[in-house]
């Protein structure tokens, strides 16, 4: 069931459908089949279970213009622009040539541009849209009829990319309802080693991102995904992270979410090989009325697979978050060691999380934990520190940072983590509640 | 330099501390022993200044100062020391950052200037050697995953670069096999001068084997029951706590 205004929402989008290029014909069909999808299932409301602490009526009523074009100068103030390494640059979600900058690759791989590939003539058949499992939800349905550009990156079998590969996403639109379908590809062949960091940044209006990106890590590949979302602060943020992980292999998803008005992620995670292991970690920093949102599914397919989601949230002013967690642990996926955590800090009376981890137990012989806290920061560690000569409220900033450094260290990419971790704690030194709250 | 006078302290009403009075002067070396409930570890927090303990009577002065009235925070840079008998875990602060904040809040209490990153590690480089510690263990979080022993020493190792004027060492020997236990006595022993004390508390004489006190109190029931030089730890090894409950009962 469907509400009025979102219905409309929804006949605006399909009305622009007709235009869409539609080939090469297999992705004409895909593209086909992803609007009938978005057309059947609509926006989801708060009665879809998925969805009932995360309101996206304000999304719908936004006056949607796809694919508004863009400029941006370069990179002024961003993140890592100081790191070696292929750097793309995407505005209002289509690929800059000016901006971008790939450089010399080991040889068969592949960083660049989904549309140029397409346009080119490339066949990613084998990996666009393989990853969406168990039926698209309405917003990859909508990503997948409408999407423009993204970035591919492709490592073959064996081969390693020592310096991390950049992909920033601007968004300068001016105008509200500006909409950007972004899809992007990373597949790590057998063996090889990947690390792709993500940007999210944009400006004041109320534009909306709609993001589906795809990871399909082979055997023993080992992959470490970096996204920083500080989207604009009116900004829509809609993003699904589709893994399917190989035997053996290494894979981290690192989500450090500071902006956006409303940042919605769905990350699922399909393990489908023996003894690999997955780590999804992730920071949330929400102040005024933001409301972030991270609602994970992993899927232990195969035995002896190991899982750990950490994810802390720091919440100021009326803001929420929003956490869920579930881990199905499949018939036959013996020796599955899955685990959660889920801690938040909560800086005014106002703010508020919605935390809920869920297990699905098919499986013998399986380790699963999980956890979530919400409140304030342990008296006995704040004891401890003044017993060191530290004041009440430098202890409580040490601890704040903490809360926040034991996502961040968990970051492989060392630049990349020392740039976060600056960041992050200059964020938490700017808010004045930082010392003086979490009080009772 | 500590003036424990009739010190009466408990939780909830109920009373652990029953009249305590130690006096502990410059140059010297005290041990508290007592079994289990004595109140040896209640003394050692409220000598830290952990909230949650009423202190009904007595006053305790650090260097004729009332350290009752001190925050926590404040007793330490004014050179009173706790080393725990459960090092706190705090995950995601790392040590050497800690221990380098640790070090400055007290320099600056003292009018002296912060010492800078590089000048701080020269400073630990010095002093890890003395515990024999693995210097990689500084680069994680506070006590995050060390050992007892790693974690007993850490402690030591924040008391010799904060060089205090008091140590109070509670149950620093729980939990450490015997090389461990040399070790940080080793490092408590070369940290004592003639113008600091140590106050060392212990359920077990074994750690005084090391570090060798001028003075042994058997504290039970929340009162010091007994006193004497180092032999008295040697007696109560051989004959048990309750030579000193039961001797205190037939007196009574």
């Amino acid at each position: 069931m469907m509400a009025a205004g979102t219905n409309m929402a929804v006949d605006r989008l399909v009305a622009e459908f007709a235009d869409r290029p539609k080939s090469p014909s297999w992705l004409g069909e895909l593209r086909d089949a992803g609007l009938a999808r978005f057309s059947e299932l609509g926006f989801p409301t708060t009665r879809h279970e998925d969805w009932r602490f995360t309101n996206m009526k304000p999304l719908t009523e936004l006056p949607f213009q796809l694919d508004v074009a863009g400029a941006a100068d370069g990179l002024n103030g961003a993140l890592f622009t100081g790191l070696e390494g292929p750097q793309l640059v995407f505005v209002n979600g289509k690929f800059s040539d000016e901006l971008s900058a790939v450089g010399e690759l080991p040889e068969g791989v592949v960083v660049g541009s989904v549309a140029a590939a397409l346009a080119d003539g490339s066949d990613l058949q084998d990996c666009l849209s393989r990853q969406v499992r168990n039926g698209a939800d309405s917003f990859a349905a909508l990503n997948t009829a409408f999407f423009a550009d993204g970035a591919l990156v492709r490592v073959p079998e064996g081969v390693t990319v020592e310096a991390p590969i950049r992909v920033y996403f601007l968004n300068t639109a001016e105008t509200d309802g500006a909409t950007a379908n972004i899809r992007s590809l990373i597949t790590a062949g057998a063996g090889s080693s990947v690390t792709v960091i993500e940007s999210w940044t944009g400006g004041g209006a109320a534009y909306f991102n709609n993001v589906i990106t795809e990871i399909d890590a082979g055997d023993n590949a080992s992959v470490e995904h970096v996204k920083f979302q500080d989207e604009g602060a009116a900004a829509f943020h809609v993003a699904g992270l589709h893994c399917t992980l190989g035997r053996d292999c290494r894979a981290a998803h690192h989500s450090i979410a500071l902006g956006g008005r409303l940042a919605r992620n769905n990350i699922r995670a399909w393990l489908d090989g023996e003894g690999l292991e997955c780590v999804l970690n992730g920071l949330y920093l929400t102040e005024r009325e933001q409301l972030i949102d991270h609602h994970m599914v992993v899927e232990h397919a195969k035995p002896h697979g190991d899982s750990h989601e950490y994810f802390n949230g720091i919440l100021d002013d009326a803001s929420r978050g929003v956490f869920h967690g579930r881990i199905h642990v499949h018939k036959g996926a013996d020796k599955t060691d899955a685990k959660q955590t889920n801690k938040n800090l909560l800086l005014s009376d106002r703010a508020q999380v919605d935390t809920k981890p869920q297990l699905e137990i098919y499986a013998d012989d399986v380790k699963c934990t999980h956890g979530a806290t919400v409140g304030q920061m342990p008296p006995e560690q704040i004891f401890y520190l003044r017993t060191r000569g530290l004041s009440e409220a430098e202890a409580r900033r040490m601890l704040m940072h903490a809360f926040a450094g034991e996502i961040i260290e968990r970051i492989e990419c060392e630049p990349v983590r020392e740039e976060l971790d600056r960041l992050v704690w200059d964020r938490l030194e700017a808010n004045p509640h930082i010392s003086e709250t979490v009080k009772t | 330099m500590l003036e424990i006078k009739n010190l009466w302290a408990g939780v909830e009403g109920k009373e652990i501390l029953k009249g305590v009075n130690l006096s502990i002067a410059a140059g010297e070396v005290h041990a508290i022993m007592g079994p289990n409930g004595s109140g040896k570890s209640t003394l050692a927090q409220v000598l830290a200044g952990r909230d949650g303990y009423d202190i009904s009577d007595g006053s305790v002065a650090f260097d004729g100062e009332d350290l009752l009235e001190l925050a926590p925070e404040v007793r330490t840079r004014a050179g009173m020391f706790l080393a725990f008998q459960y090092p706190v875990e705090i995950p995601g602060v790392n040590t050497t950052y800690f221990l380098r904040s640790s070090v400055n809040a007290v320099r600056k209490h003292h009018g002296k200037d912060e010492l800078s990153a590089v000048e701080f590690i020269k400073l630990m480089r010095a002093k890890i050697q003395l515990l024999e510690l693995d210097e990689s263990l500084l680069k994680r979080s506070v006590n995050e995953g060390f050992s007892g022993g790693e974690k007993k020493r850490a402690e030591i190792l924040a008391m010799a670069l904060l060089e205090p004027r008091m140590a109070v060492l509670d149950e620093t020997d729980s939990g450490l096999d015997i090389d461990a236990l040399k070790i940080v006595a080793n490092g408590v022993n070369q940290l004592r001068r003639e113008d600091n004390a140590q106050l060392v508390i212990t359920h077990y004489q074994r750690l005084l084997d090391y570090i060798v006190p001028d003075f042994v109190h058997v504290l039970h029931d929340g009162r010091i029951v007994k006193t004497g030089g180092k032999e008295l730890a040697h007696e109560l090894e051989e004959k048990g706590y309750d030579w000193i409950t039961n001797g205190e009962l037939q007196t009574a």
